[in-house]
């Protein structure tokens, strides 16, 4: 009994740790712009599209195309990038607007260069480094795209239009990543180990099941939380952001650009998508379901609150030693007092478990403490 | 400036939409249509299946010219597995073509439930090939549902059978704990009264453990497998959730071989994504498995050389796409049936439910049609509108499914009763007419 | 020209505070109702019927509810379907339990007060929790409840599939069959919730709803209490949801499982109410229109056109752009189409003579 326990709260903590990772997309989001951004869950899928289909064995003519596209992405960026430095040089000396559009020119014709270059060499599936550094490329756009076309109009908006507009770019991302990459099941490999780990067998009959690839994960995700937290603490961006985050008119009086900075903020909650795609991709295989799974973040940010990065770690624990606890003691029980159909409770108790916490602590565990002033 | 531009970029749109309008329809066609799923949670599954009903649909026009010269219109419409946008689907479709819908495949139980009430009124027969209602075997009550070559029931019985044989007979599962891990909905629920029925039967302990939509989170599903033992688990899932419940179960160290998936749960998506996990794990057919046949050198010859076939040459002959190609065979047929009485023109839903009725293929037009080894004769009936009852068991050997069982038979004595009980208390709380399948020709 | 109200005056405060001061816009409303009384069933196919003017009004219906949770007083829901199945699940047993009971009005008011009771229940924790913490708590109702008909065996009468069917329905002895007569009870419901509910918004309670929506410790000090207001707004809110769930089962499915309420839906009824207009219930009808439409709309499209393309891209298509326009439409007019409406009646009031 015992050692059914252990293994259901381990296996429940090592599901929370993925959990936690896709909440911290939201919460980096949230943070810096308070944007509740349900396309969090869009941008995961997006991403482990990406990776699987550049890396995965490829075998017709529609690939050639992705590849056109990716390969003219990541070097239109590049180009882009260095365009826009010298275009910055120029105008300290004094350069006018004529000179952007040089430099938009340049990129697109530095992307189309790239995309033939690609065309003929891409025949092959990518190594898996290669594909990950153009997905990350290609998150960098997908947030500058975000911010150009949906936030810079949307500014000063209520959070709720902000939160539907966001719905709109999860619906869209759907939709264009099947157009892209199709709707088949597609593997991603990442040589993750699969049998599984038996521990302590001398003490519990038949041992502590232990799903290595899991603990992996969860120390892929531990790696990518410090890392934030340096980043956030750390580094000149990082206290811009949290300046930002702060309060938007005080950092933009001080002048830290705020469209940068929600740039730099959009980037990095895709590359946390991108880890997170990586991740939930090697275990179920990357489908369109797995933009589900924003879904199973929602109770972890409100139990760590939105504005919390390590709320998300801690919460996502919790949450996932929660649902499965309940799911495996709690479910049988309720089965066997109400003659239920069946259990599957685990959905919903997160959400109450969550909810309980809300009623102590209205602002999640460790979220700002909220102030009402009239 | 934004709305300007997207007044001009719609009206352009419409403009190249004009440009491209097309004639009008000839008047010699017979209209089916096809609800079908390419995108979303289901799409691994369902973009297969699809190809295979289009192909035979192309194959009939191009190599026959039609069925009889009456030549087959197809429009597919994507319904993504969710029951509301099926229903608009059919509504759309139904009075499409010259006499509306030969019959429609809702292709999801869900859908099948609520076309079943739209049927009768519209009179169009609903073919549900190897899901649906089990009760609507039934033909004196579900006039108007065809669940052909076999029930979720059916496929219960099969596997139960299939295990009993390895048992060693049906009075060997005293006693053992048998576990149903299945996909939360009515296809799901389906076979639940079926083994609760033989659990009671034989004095097994049956068990059934839902799986949420779309499945990709079963951990603690597969814990309390691990945790409880039981000797063998029922796997009813579908999409993503298969192939991630055999990944779970290999995660958990539970048998691949005792585990035993429905014919929906044993096709290449399912196992694949599982790599080596898969090996071993079994799964019933609907009749046919996997493997080319003799319709699929006609596929090439008439489609796939020209160009013309709609899935890669290399997955013709997987297990979902030739489940596409059978379904829509038995359509085909039962139109050509149908044509027989009401003569070679297009026909409406209702004549085509008299041609599926009396439908009637023996052995030697199987092997006519190029279908010989993958299905076995059937014959419907007033009283029986499944057809055949007859399965067998796949495994899957790491590579490809092998067939390891012979032929079962679904067991009339177990399964007859509850139909007929189902069926009953069906019709009497719609109120509806029984017809007298003794009096039917 | 025509749109003018110069020389309407108002003599009594009875006419003061008429729902329509203008005496074009009630002639244009009133000439809307009958029409759609009237005319409608005179040219109306069964498709337009069923898949598009019943699943708009009936959805029109959840998203007034909706809207005067989220529009009026504030808290935003994403329980919406659970609320709706908790009406539709509620209509259900009465019909089959109490079969002498064949009169789906009774039936629809009592599966609304089923779902109002659930409403109060689960907007308890409204009074503590706010904001998007209460958007997600509230997704707590959404899924429990989707499991609890799942699951209670009771409730779906034992069917082996979960799947429960009705049939042979009518309301006071009028049988309803064909989609016409779905059509015209529909109608008359949603028309009497709609003034129902103007009348609601524009009086006592509504103004105490939309004070705590604006401020909700400033409608406290100066008298408004929170707990009844919040929860009246719950009530009454799913009351309107509930009746629409219980219309939508059996009016519009016929058979349905608990998949027909699940979380899509109650994110597509937040959709129409923001793409519509918040705190206003004209918008909620011009949302639900959209959101109805749109998807069937950019579905056939390239086919009227006669452009061949495959199903699968279609639907990533008509994904897109559906996505697109939301995105647009927001930064276009992030009050929604109601007010896109007010700012083209302002006009017409000048127009022709614009200053």
């Amino acid at each position: 009994m015992l050692g059914a326990f252990l293994e259901t709260l381990i296996g429940g903590l090592l599901t929370g740790v993925l959990y936690s990772l896709v909440a911290l997309g939201f919460v980096l989001i949230f943070k810096a712009s308070g944007v509740f951004n349900f396309a969090q869950g869009a941008m995961v899928l997006f991403a482990a599209l990406t990776i699987a289909r550049l890396s995965g064995e490829i075998d017709n003519k529609e690939v050639h195309l992705a590849n056109f596209v990716v390969a003219a992405a990541i070097l239109g960026l590049a180009v882009a990038l260095i365009g826009w430095y010298a275009w910055r040089e120029f105008v300290a000396r004094g350069g006018g607007p004529d000179e952007r559009r040089k430099m938009q020119i340049l990129a697109a014709v530095g992307a189309l260069v790239g995309g033939i270059a690609a065309y003929s060499y891409g025949k092959g599936a990518w190594p898996i480094w290669l594909a990950i550094a153009a997905t990350a490329a290609i998150m960098g756009l997908l947030a500058y795209a975000i911010e150009r076309l949906v936030l810079r109009h949307l500014v000063n908006q209520e959070g709720i239009i902000l939160f539907m507009a966001t719905l709109g770019i999860a619906n869209f991302l759907d939709g264009f990543g099947q157009t892209l990459w199709g709707s088949d099941i597609y593997k991603i490999n990442l040589g993750l180990p699969k049998d599984p780990i038996f521990l302590f067998e001398a003490v519990f009959p038949g041992g502590l099941l232990v799903d290595p690839g899991e603990l992996v994960a969860a120390a892929i995700a531990a790696g990518l939380v410090v890392v934030l937290a340096i980043f956030f603490q750390k580094t000149r961006v990082g206290r811009a952001l949290r300046a930002v985050a702060d309060d938007h008119a005080a950092a933009q009086s001080v002048g830290i650009p705020l469209n940068t900075i929600w740039l730099i903020v959009w980037t990095v909650s895709g590359l946390v998508a991108l880890a997170a795609g990586l991740i939930w991709g090697a275990k179920l295989g990357v489908q369109f379901s797995i933009s589900l799974i924003a879904l199973k973040a929602l109770p972890v940010l409100i139990l760590g609150g939105f504005t919390s990065v390590p709320g998300a770690i801690v919460g996502g624990l919790i949450i996932g030693a929660g649902e499965k606890l309940s799911e495996v003691f709690l479910a049988p029980i309720l089965v066997k007092a109400f003659d239920l159909a069946g259990g599957g409770i685990e959905n919903w108790f997160a959400y109450m478990l969550a909810l309980v916490f809300l009623l102590f602590r209205p602002q999640g565990l460790f979220g700002e403490r909220i102030i009402e002033r009239v | 400036m934004t709305l300007r531009k997207a007044v001009l970029l719609g009206a352009s749109i419409a403009a190249a939409g004009l440009a491209f309008a097309s004639a009008a329809q000839a008047q010699n066609e017979q209209f089916i249509p096809g609800l079908i799923y390419r995108t979303g949670a289901y799409a691994p599954n369902g973009i297969p299946f699809a190809n295979g009903v289009a192909d035979y649909y192309a194959l009939v026009n191009e190599r026959d010219g039609g069925i009889n010269g009456v030549k087959i219109l197809y429009e597919e419409c994507d319904t993504g597995y969710a029951t509301d946008r099926g229903v608009e689907c059919y509504e759309r479709l139904k009075n499409k073509g010259p006499t509306g819908a030969a019959y429609v495949n809702p292709l999801s139980t869900g859908i099948t439930f609520a076309l079943t009430e739209k049927a009768p009124i519209d009179k169009i027969p609903v073919i549900s090939m190897g899901y649906g209602r089990s009760e609507s075997r039934d033909g004196s009550v579900f006039q108007w549902n065809f669940p052909l070559l076999g029930t979720y029931w059916s496929a219960a019985d099969i596997i139960m059978q299939h295990i009993a044989l390895k048992e060693g007979g049906f009075d060997k599962l005293k006693g053992k704990k048998i576990v149903l891990v299945y996909h939360d909905s009515p296809y799901g629920k389906e076979p639940i009264a079926l083994l609760e029925q033989r659990a009671k039967m034989h004095g097994f302990e049956f068990t059934p453990m839902p799986v949420t939509h779309p499945g990709v989170e079963q951990k603690a599903t597969w814990l309390q497998i691990r945790q409880n033992r039981p000797d063998y688990v029922l796997l009813w899932g579908w999409g993503i959730m298969n192939s991630t419940s055999i990944k779970e179960a290999a995660a958990v160290g539970f048998p691949r071989d005792k585990m035993f998936g429905v014919w929906w749960s044993g096709a290449e998506p399912d196992v694949r994504p599982a790599e080596g996990g898969a090996k071993g794990y079994s799964a019933a057919m609907l009749q046919h498995g996997a493997g080319q046949f003799g319709v699929h050198a006609d596929l090439k010859k008439f489609l796939y050389d020209k160009g013309k076939g709609s899935a890669k040459w290399d997955e013709v002959g997987e297990v979902l796409y030739n489940r596409g190609l059978v379904n829509a065979m038995l359509g085909v047929e039962a139109i050509r049936k149908a044509q027989t009485k009401f003569g070679n023109k297009p026909l409406t839903g209702e004549q085509v439910r008299w041609g599926i009725e009396n439908l009637d293929i023996s052995a030697a037009r199987l092997k006519e049609l190029g279908f010989e080894g993958m299905l076995q004769p059937l014959k419907v009936s007033c009283s029986d509108h499944e057809g055949t009852r007859a399965g067998r068991v796949q495994q899957w050997d790491g590579a490809k499914w092998v067939v390891v069982s012979d032929w079962y038979q679904s067991d009339d004595k177990v399964l007859k009763p509850m139909v007929d009980a189902a069926a009953k208390k069906y019709a009497e709380e719609k109120k509806l007419p029984v017809r007298d399948c003794s009096k039917e020709s | 020209m025509l749109y003018r109200e110069a020389g309407q005056f108002k003599t009594t405060y009875v006419a003061d505070q008429q729902i329509f001061p203008i005496l074009q816009d009630r002639i244009f409303v009133l000439a809307v109702i009958v029409a759609a009384f009237l005319a409608v069933p005179m040219f109306a196919s069964p498709y337009l019927y069923t898949e598009i003017l019943i699943p708009f009004l009936i959805l029109s219906l959840a998203a007034i509810g909706l809207n005067i949770l989220v529009g009026y007083c504030g808290q935003v829901s994403l329980g919406t379907g659970g609320f709706m199945a908790v009406g539709a699940y509620a209509a259900y047993n009465l019909w089959l339990r109490v079969p002498e009971l064949n009169n789906l009005i009774v039936v629809f008011l009592f599966g609304g007060l089923m779902a109002a009771a659930v409403g109060i229940l689960f907007g308890i924790p409204s009074l503590r929790i706010k904001g998007f913490y209460l958007a997600v708590a509230t997704l707590a109702s959404q899924f429990f409840l989707d499991w609890l008909f799942a699951r209670v065996k009771w409730l779906t009468n034992y069917t082996p599939s979960g799947s429960v069917a009705v049939g042979n329905l009518s309301v006071f002895g009028w049988k309803i069959e064909t989609p016409a007569d779905r059509y015209l009870l529909i109608l008359g419901l949603v028309v009497v919730a709609t003034v129902v509910a103007k009348n609601l918004v524009r009086g006592h309670i509504g103004r105490s709803w939309m004070a705590i929506r604006d401020m909700d410790i400033a409608a406290e000090i100066v008298g408004f209490r929170p707990l009844r207001t919040k929860l009246t707004a719950f009530a009454v809110s799913s009351f309107f949801i509930g009746v629409a769930g219980a219309m939508w089962a059996f009016l519009r499915l016929g058979a349905w499982e608990p998949l027909a309420f699940d979380i899509n839906r109650s994110f597509q009824i937040l959709f129409m109410v923001i793409i519509g207009g918040l705190g206003s219930l004209l918008g909620s009808f011009l949302g639900a229109a959209f959101i109805v439409l749109m998807p069937i709309l950019l579905n056939q499209l390239p086919g009227w056109f006669g452009i061949r393309m495959s199903t699968a891209l279609l639907s990533h298509l008509e994904f897109m752009v559906f996505g697109a326009m939301i995105v647009f439409f927001l930064i276009v007019e992030p009050h929604g189409l109601a007010r896109l409406w007010a700012v083209a009646k302002e006009k017409l009031r000048l127009w022709p003579f614009p200053h």
